[in-house]
């Protein structure tokens, strides 16, 4: 390897490294403002100036400049210092005075490397320039003034949300970044330009004057929006959580976090299950954690197992699920189901995991969607398929409804029958995957959910086969859930057992009278009304359609008030912390399961979280590595789904709103509003801000 | 300078007449088709005369769509060149160059006439609608300033009474001849030559 000399420092470095680079390996810190790994380089704020010796006699812009073999580059020169100096003032000229008043203060780059790089005064006495604000909708709030003009959200939105709506417009000291026509930033990810932005200029709407960096406390935590699991940051403020950041992980979510994710927080506090309730005469009434259980153990008394049944929700932690499991077999029920929304999927587990893995997706070069939106289902991982067709322009086929991937699609078909004939090798898109190297596929639950589901999951199964998609060491098949919790319940075998019924057959069992108690541990996506006629059990955080339907009501923790386990569509298992305590008379949901079966006389064979998660590991040896995806390939493509006769109905997304997934997201006002402007269009004249010091 | 805006979304569509459409076609045969975009200049350029003089939400709509851009990187191109206007201009489009030469020449006065004699406010149309009026960075005919550009022609040696005289002219309907008013060629000094005035200089030729 070529190597060069940072202020007499050796490195070694990779050929096509930018000389900013190699001064960070030779641990150089270098000051810059536009720079970003993840996006394109712009070159546009001059503050990563250092010298090269034998180069042109002036600075140079180091993030755009590739390294040279025996390049000698200095950081700390007069030259360097004095032009770090020039730039960091005449930033300055411009920026206004407000850190005081600023949501960025404290957490501000530009205020950091004014501090360290910047001189004391400024020589410029005339008025600072001030410009317009932006509306650039209901997340994203502007004080364009500050703007520095580093174009990262230009190039973010651009190149990594696939949007092109943001810009810059004039040029000189008239340049402004905005949006065309005002047009709101349409992304799910577009929240993340407010963790882009140097300055204050982007700040986050819902956060506003919320509270300073550092008076939060910061938990490092695990998502459960979607089934990505993306990594996240809680910053809570002593029993509310204020606001979530990305945190990185280059194997899930690299540094984003989609939209949901990031402004969930205001679901967290509203709508929230905060102390027991039962039924009496038709009416929810407030209770007592004993009379709560006292009532469910009374329902219970000489039931027979079978007239018992559980439904475990989308956002529920592995060690509820399993205690869940344990309650219900002790109770000799086989009817548990996971899968709300019905998805044919059962084990063994490589048949339902995200194989190729988030990352992997990067190696591919063909893709086959099927009944799937990614862009609503895991923005995360569209996100990285975006990526990976921007760097390869690999082709990529889509059979279901057409959506705006944000990348370019070969819409194949509808349905089934497109999939059919690709499976039997009739189609131009069957030889594009047989020609592809490291061909993949992603099934959504879209095309899972349905009566035929395994059939169609066998068809799919049937496409890998023949066109080469499972070899030695690629796998490419992949199921997409949208649920956190379903790669865990499925793990820990939340479905049916024999002679058990599932999710739709508990539905038509309580009409038909054939089941008297159902349990819902989180569950709310399902037809509740039809549960009228059972002893109905509702175990969560948030009061929604499972709890109005409930004839006792056991309030949980939602994800950001427990340490719990989560399995994302990976299969990798990633550990959630605490971040603050659950309201109220609330519980941890694996305690609650816990003590209701003492109640009943059935008492699960442990006592604390710690010997649940070593009874579960000890059962289910792959939750005791975390963080990593599964490695091997034991998929045997045979297995997968049941070959039968498909339906001709075309796949539709299972997400039909975003922003209103789940029960968190159904209580969070800002989601409601960005359901309405985003989803349905309406016009903004809510987000309008008040002005002056009315903030 | 402040920046040509567009804020408001035309629902009116635009086009290129047929024979610029088909000049259109041969010049996007000059790049590769994912290059398109390197015609967005010229085709603003003429879009804008098309258009009667300025370019608006209906004229970038037409051309994200034939050069495959985002229309705010249409946009971005337009709100960057002071030669894209994005308000209607006069029929009579006058450019006013008030840097420092021709302001050191009086380009104050020129400035006064058109306030006087178009509107109060550059970037206005007159009360008849037939002109409107700008300051603009120089133009490049420093040795002849003050001047002023009227639509595709330069006007110099100005001064107060022949600016006048031009704009009453053009409001009349009559033609105006463009070039030096005070009828010197090109930027030869007034009078007699005062440099390079030796015969023997010019010897070579003999």
């Amino acid at each position: 390897m070529p190597t060069a000399t940072v202020d007499g420092i050796e490195v070694e470095y990779e050929p096509g490294m930018t000389v900013m680079q190699v001064c960070e390996l030779a641990g150089r810190e270098i000051p810059r403002f536009c720079y970003h790994e993840r996006l394109s380089v712009a070159g546009n704020c001059r503050m990563c100036l250092v010298e090269v010796e034998g180069g042109p006699p002036k600075p140079a812009a180091s993030c755009a400049m590739p390294c040279a073999p025996d390049m000698k580059i200095h950081t700390d020169t007069p030259m360097v210092k004095k032009a770090r100096d020039g730039v960091m003032e005449f930033l300055l000229i411009n920026h206004p005075l407000d850190c005081p008043i600023c949501d960025q203060g404290g957490e501000c780059d530009l205020q950091d490397q004014a501090m360290a790089f910047g001189v004391d005064g400024s020589r410029y006495d005339e008025n600072k320039r001030a410009v317009t604000n932006k509306d650039l909708g209901p997340l994203i709030r502007t004080i364009m003034t500050r703007c520095i003009h580093c174009t990262r959200c230009v190039r973010f939105t651009t190149e990594v949300a696939g949007i092109s709506d943001m810009g810059l417009i004039g040029r000189g000291e008239s340049a402004e970044i905005t949006s065309y026509l005002d047009k709101a930033v349409d992304s799910e990810l577009s929240g993340n330009v407010i963790d882009l932005c140097p300055v204050g200029a982007l700040t986050s709407k819902p956060y506003a004057f919320k509270a300073r960096p550092w008076e939060l406390k910061k938990t490092e935590t695990v998502d459960v929006m979607d089934a990505v699991g993306s990594n996240i940051r809680v910053d809570t403020r002593g029993r509310e959580v204020m606001r979530i950041l990305p945190r990185l992980n280059e194997d899930v979510n690299e540094e984003w976090i989609s939209d949901k994710t990031r402004f969930i927080w205001d679901g967290l506090r509203r709508q929230r299950l905060d102390k027991p309730y039962v039924r009496r005469d038709g009416k929810l009434e407030p209770a007592t954690w004993d009379e709560a259980f006292a009532a469910i153990a009374e329902k219970l008394k000489g039931l027979e197992g079978s007239k018992v049944a559980a439904i475990a929700g989308d956002m529920v932690c592995a060690e509820s699920m399993y205690a869940l499991k344990g309650l219900m077999d002790s109770l000799g029920s086989p009817n548990v189901d996971c899968r709300q929304d019905g998805a044919k999927l059962k084990g063994p587990r490589s048949n339902y995991l995200f194989n190729t893995t988030i990352a992997g997706i990067e190696d591919a070069d063909a893709l086959l969607l099927i009944g799937t939106n990614p862009r609503h289902e895991a923005p995360l991982i569209n996100a990285r398929i975006r990526k990976a067709w921007a760097a390869s322009n690999m082709p990529i086929g889509n059979v279901g409804a057409v959506h705006d991937l944000t990348y370019d699609v070969d819409q194949l078909g509808a349905g089934p029958a497109t999939l059919k004939d690709i499976a039997d090798g009739n189609h131009s898109f069957a030889s594009v995957l047989k020609n592809a190297k490291r061909p993949m596929l992603i099934i959504g639950q879209g095309a899972l959910a349905r009566a035929d589901g395994a059939a169609i999951l066998s068809l799919a199964a049937k496409v890998a086969e023949t066109t080469g998609m499972v070899s030695e060491d690629w796998n490419g098949f992949n199921v997409l859930h949208t649920a956190a919790a379903r790669v865990a319940g499925l793990d820990l075998g939340l479905v049916p057992g024999e002679g058990g019924h599932d999710v739709a057959n508990i539905l038509t069992g309580v009409e038909g009278g054939d089941i008297e108690v159902v349990y819902l541990l989180g569950a709310d996506e399902i037809e509740t009304r039809r549960l009228s006629r059972a002893f109905v059990i509702y175990q969560g955080s948030h009061g929604d359609a499972g709890a109005h339907a409930a004839d006792v009501v056991l309030p949980g923790a939602a994800y950001t008030e427990k340490n719990a386990i989560w399995v994302n569509t990976e299969g990798r298992v990633q550990h959630g912390r605490r971040a603050v305590y659950p309201p109220g008379e609330a519980k941890e949901d694996w305690s609650i399961l816990r003590a209701l079966s003492g109640v009943i006389g059935k008492p699960l064979p442990w006592k604390t979280q710690g010997e649940l998660v070593a009874a579960m590991i000890e059962a289910h040896p792959h939750f005791g590595s975390a963080n990593t995806a599964p490695e091997g390939n034991s998929l045997d493509l045979g297995s997968v789904g049941v070959s039968g006769a498909v339906g001709d109905m075309g796949f539709a997304s299972p997400v039909t709103d975003f922003y209103l997934t789940n029960p968190i997201a159904r209580a969070s006002e800002i989601m409601a509003e960005c359901s309405a402007v985003f989803v349905h269009g309406q016009n903004r004249a809510k987000t309008a801000e008040a002005s002056g010091t009315n903030g | 300078m402040a920046i040509s805006k567009i804020t408001k979304d035309s629902a009116e569509a635009f086009a290129f007449s047929a024979p610029k459409l088909e000049w259109a076609k041969k010049q996007l045969e000059k790049y590769p088709a994912d290059r398109k975009q390197s015609c967005v200049i010229p085709f603003l350029w003429e879009a804008q005369k098309e258009n009667g003089g300025y370019v608006d939400a209906a004229v970038v709509r037409y051309l994200s769509d034939m050069l495959d851009m985002a229309e705010i990187r249409v946009y971005e191109v337009v709100s960057f060149y002071t030669m894209f206007n994005t308000a209607p201009v006069g029929e009579h489009f006058v450019q006013v160059c008030t840097t420092t030469p021709c302001w050191l020449r009086g380009s104050d006065e020129i400035v006064k006439v058109c306030k006087n004699k178009i509107a109060r406010a550059a970037n206005t149309l007159s009360e008849d609608g037939k002109f409107s009026w700008m300051e603009v960075e120089c133009l490049g005919a420093c040795a002849n300033a003050p001047m002023v550009q009227i639509n595709d022609n330069y006007f110099e040696d100005l001064d107060e009474t022949i600016m006048a005289e031009i704009l009453d002219a053009l409001a009349e309907g009559k033609d105006v001849t463009p070039g030096s008013q005070k009828g010197r060629k090109s930027s030869e000094p007034f009078g007699e030559l005062t440099s390079l005035s030796d015969p023997a200089l010019y010897g070579g030729a003999e």
